[in-house]
């Protein structure tokens, strides 16, 4: 409230040392390490997970396997996204970061960057099995280093409301071209309906996109590192869907507002590019419209193709500042690829698992209850989930999603230029790199 | 004699052990959290190669480097001036309404007084983000009462969410929230006015527009320096308000206010050091601003004495 605290004064001062203070708060929560020996006799580990339910499955390991090797692991219940990643860094500079972290794909290149993440490859030996090449191949960052496990993915996907398609007649699109006409097609038959909207709240879709059309933002070179987010690959993209939206063919309003709940509540949207998590948004979001949505693959740029991007995912994480690093490794390793952890990972936290046998799991072969009328859905996202593009992260995409949030949201706003807004992004994020003195070739 | 130099002793210690709990809490709390603040912003991270592995990142001097980096951010300038056009709608509105509500509170056939009072000064009581979230849902076309009785009546409806809208929808919340904890400051004042003031005027003749006008209103002049000082410096920290309409709306960008780009830079872009010395600048800024409007009230004020 801009009224009359005169404390205010200080807190402006404040706000940055916030920092400071976070950092003392956190080495209060994150000091359970014991000062035991490297892995012999008992240890405790600190897990920071923003996963609903991952309490209970710590608590399924520290009764069983944890039990036999002495391992206890808390779980830390945290922020979701780019705010947790603050924290974790905030922590590390304190030497006070918790023993294991859950952090998204394209949050660990910034980790290892900050030597927050440990090299675990000596004790994940033959995990990497376990999973589909272009997930497991961001964990390692393109090195024999390994900095993660993977823990959940979130392949694209297109959703719709099946009722509607047939109540307006319309096919579901197989290309983006497809899409294009059927969002014109719509617009024609219900001037008031709209098939999406083009959001620029959530930089995860817009990179996913990008990725299913082969762009590769970041990518090394030697000792340098190459910025592509203005490629041509992620132009199409950018084009594509800023010209829907100039054409008014589609709504330029962000998403997760009451008004995009409504919309989708009451079917003045028909459609979402979204992920295999989207029927969890979708309870929430349109409680009124369960059993009318289905999902099918996301449309490709040339018919036959076969590919999708990534909007989501996370992994577990080994931090530098534990003491007990294999220990946590095992835990790690025992929370992403052992059968029990995976189907009690599905059930209480509804993720979706990146370990492929567990995709096909007991806790996959009934849909989920929005999408009962789908009984074939998690068969389909397996499908899916391996024609998952390769994605290429870089060590600031923080401020590239942050530019994007802003230059793309005005852009929609305007109804204006995308491939402006791109290039904004592009600049931005090459100029905050040679600002901290990373090689950089555009 | 040793009791007797004890006491002595005693006696002219007594000044420093009173001061020392404040001393250290004023260094452990304001002036060294301050001070880092300072030498965060003096410093930048420095990158070698790739910028992987450990030992790859350096803090190191950066002197004014991201002072001048911030100065000549048009973001920030652009974010000040938003927050200047925010300004010159909230001040004047929320201070003349709350000065309107306290001469019309003071009056002597004023009914329910206490329930008029309670009820402006409530929304104060509302915490910040709730005011904001709440007036969120009103400025939303598709799911605001105030749009469907709109749309009923055929009347126009504007969109609060973008353009001027959104500097008046933004300022509203901030009417709102503050006009009640102003209006209690200037009324109290005007209690404090010796009754006799009133009565002489009275038997003179003067209607009770030109009590409010010569008499109250030159007398309560300090409680409206004091809110007008507060509500300057709570201006130029504007954030909860368009920090929680952000998500609603493409228009409020993430660094809409100077503030919103010390938290951006800090926790979206995990940039501690620009953020220090963002911080730092609107702290001067603001320092500067409030301190010289008050030494010029005070020099005014003083002249006026003279007289």
């Amino acid at each position: 409230m801009p009224n009359t605290k005169p404390r205010r004064l200080r807190q402006v001062a404040a706000t940055s040392v916030a920092v400071v203070l976070g950092a003392t708060a956190l080495a209060a929560c994150g000091s359970s390490d014991e000062d035991s020996e490297a892995d012999s006799g008992p240890v405790s580990l600190t897990y920071w997970s923003w996963t609903p339910g991952m309490d209970k499955v710590a608590d399924l390991w520290n009764k069983g396997p944890g039990k036999d090797e002495q391992i206890t692991v808390t779980v830390k219940k945290q922020a979701s996204g780019d705010t947790l990643v603050t924290k974790i860094l905030t922590a590390h500079k304190a030497k006070k970061a918790p023993d294991l972290v859950q952090t998204e794909y394209q949050a660990l290149p910034t980790l290892v960057s900050n030597d927050v993440l440990a090299d675990i490859a000596g004790d994940v030996d033959g995990v990497q099995d376990k999973f589909a090449e272009g997930v497991w191949q961001q964990t390692t960052l393109g090195s024999d280093a390994v900095y993660a496990i993977p823990q959940d993915s979130g392949p694209m996907m297109f959703y719709y409301r099946e009722d509607l398609f047939k109540q307006y007649e319309l096919e579901v699109p197989k290309t983006w071209e497809e899409f294009a006409e059927t969002a014109r097609a719509l617009k024609k038959k219900s001037p008031d309906t709209d098939l999406t909207t083009f959001s620029a709240n959530d930089s995860g879709q817009f990179a996913g996109l990008a990725q299913q059309a082969g762009a590769k933002w970041w990518t090394t070179e030697g000792e340098t590192w190459k910025v592509g987010i203005d490629d041509a690959a992620t132009q199409k993209v950018a084009d594509f869907w800023g010209g829907l939206v100039e054409e008014g063919a589609i709504d330029n309003q962000p998403m997760y507002t009451p008004a995009w709940n409504k919309a989708l509540n009451t079917g003045k949207q028909i459609a979402w590019v979204s992920a295999v998590w989207a029927p969890g948004t979708l309870t929430t979001a349109a409680p009124g419209t369960k059993g009318k949505w289905a999902m099918a693959p996301l449309p490709q740029w040339s018919a036959g193709e076969n590919v999708t991007g990534s909007w989501g995912g996370s992994s577990t994480a080994v931090t530098t500042d534990s003491k007990n690093k294999s220990a946590a490794a095992k835990f790690a390793t025992w929370l992403n690829t052992d059968p029990a952890a995976l189907t009690a990972l599905a059930k209480e936290g509804g993720i979706y698992p990146a370990a492929t046998t567990a995709q096909t799991s007991d806790a996959f072969t009934e849909p989920p209850a929005f999408f009962s009328n789908q009984p074939d859905f998690y068969t389909q996202a397996s499908e899916i989930a391996k024609t998952t593009a390769p994605s290429a992260w870089g060590p600031n995409v923080n401020v590239a999603y942050t530019t994007f949030k802003d230059a793309f949201g005005k852009a929609a706003k305007d109804k204006s230029d995308f491939g402006a807004a791109l290039k904004t992004m592009q600049d931005d994020t090459v100029a905050d790199m040679k600002k901290q003195g990373f090689e950089v070739a555009e | 004699m040793t009791s007797a130099r004890r006491k002595a002793y005693g006696v002219k210690g007594a000044p420093y052990a009173f001061l020392l709990p404040a001393t250290i809490l004023f260094a452990l709390f304001f002036a060294l959290p301050i001070g880092y603040a300072i030498w965060l912003s003096l410093h930048k991270v420095q990158v070698k190669g790739l910028g992987l592995g450990s030992g790859a990142r350096s803090e190191v001097w950066a002197g004014l480097e991201n002072y001048t980096d911030a100065l000549t951010d048009s973001e920030l300038l652009a974010g000040a001036l938003r927050v200047l056009g925010y300004g010159a709608i909230v001040v004047p509105v929320m201070l003349g309404l709350a000065l309107l509500f306290a001469l019309m509170l003071d009056t002597e056939r004023v009914r329910l007084a206490p329930v008029t009072r309670l009820a402006i000064f409530l929304p104060y009581a509302i915490p910040g983000v709730v005011a904001a979230l709440l007036w969120g849902f009103l400025y939303l076309p598709d799911v605001s009462p105030f749009y469907f009785v709109l749309d009923k009546l055929g009347l126009p409806q504007p969109d609060l969410l973008d353009g001027g809208g959104l500097y008046a929808a933004l300022s509203n919340i901030a009417v709102w929230g503050g006009t009640g904890f102003n209006m209690i400051v200037i009324y109290t004042s005007l209690q404090a006015i010796p009754a006799e003031v009133h009565e002489a005027a009275k038997l003179d003749g003067a209607p009770p527009l030109q009590i409010a006008l010569r008499i109250k209103i030159p007398m309560v002049a300090p409680s409206l320096v004091l809110t007008f000082f507060f509500s300057i410096i709570a201006t130029l920290q504007v954030f909860s308000e368009p920090t929680t309409l952000k998500p609603l709306t493409n228009s409020v960008s993430t660094t809409w206010s100077p503030l919103m780009k010390v938290y951006v830079d800090a926790f979206g872009k995990g940039d501690i050091h620009s953020a220090a010395a963002g911080a730092v600048i609107i702290a001067l800024v603001t320092l500067v601003l409030s301190f010289g409007f008050l030494r010029a009230a005070n020099s005014r004020t003083k002249q006026e004495e003279a007289r």
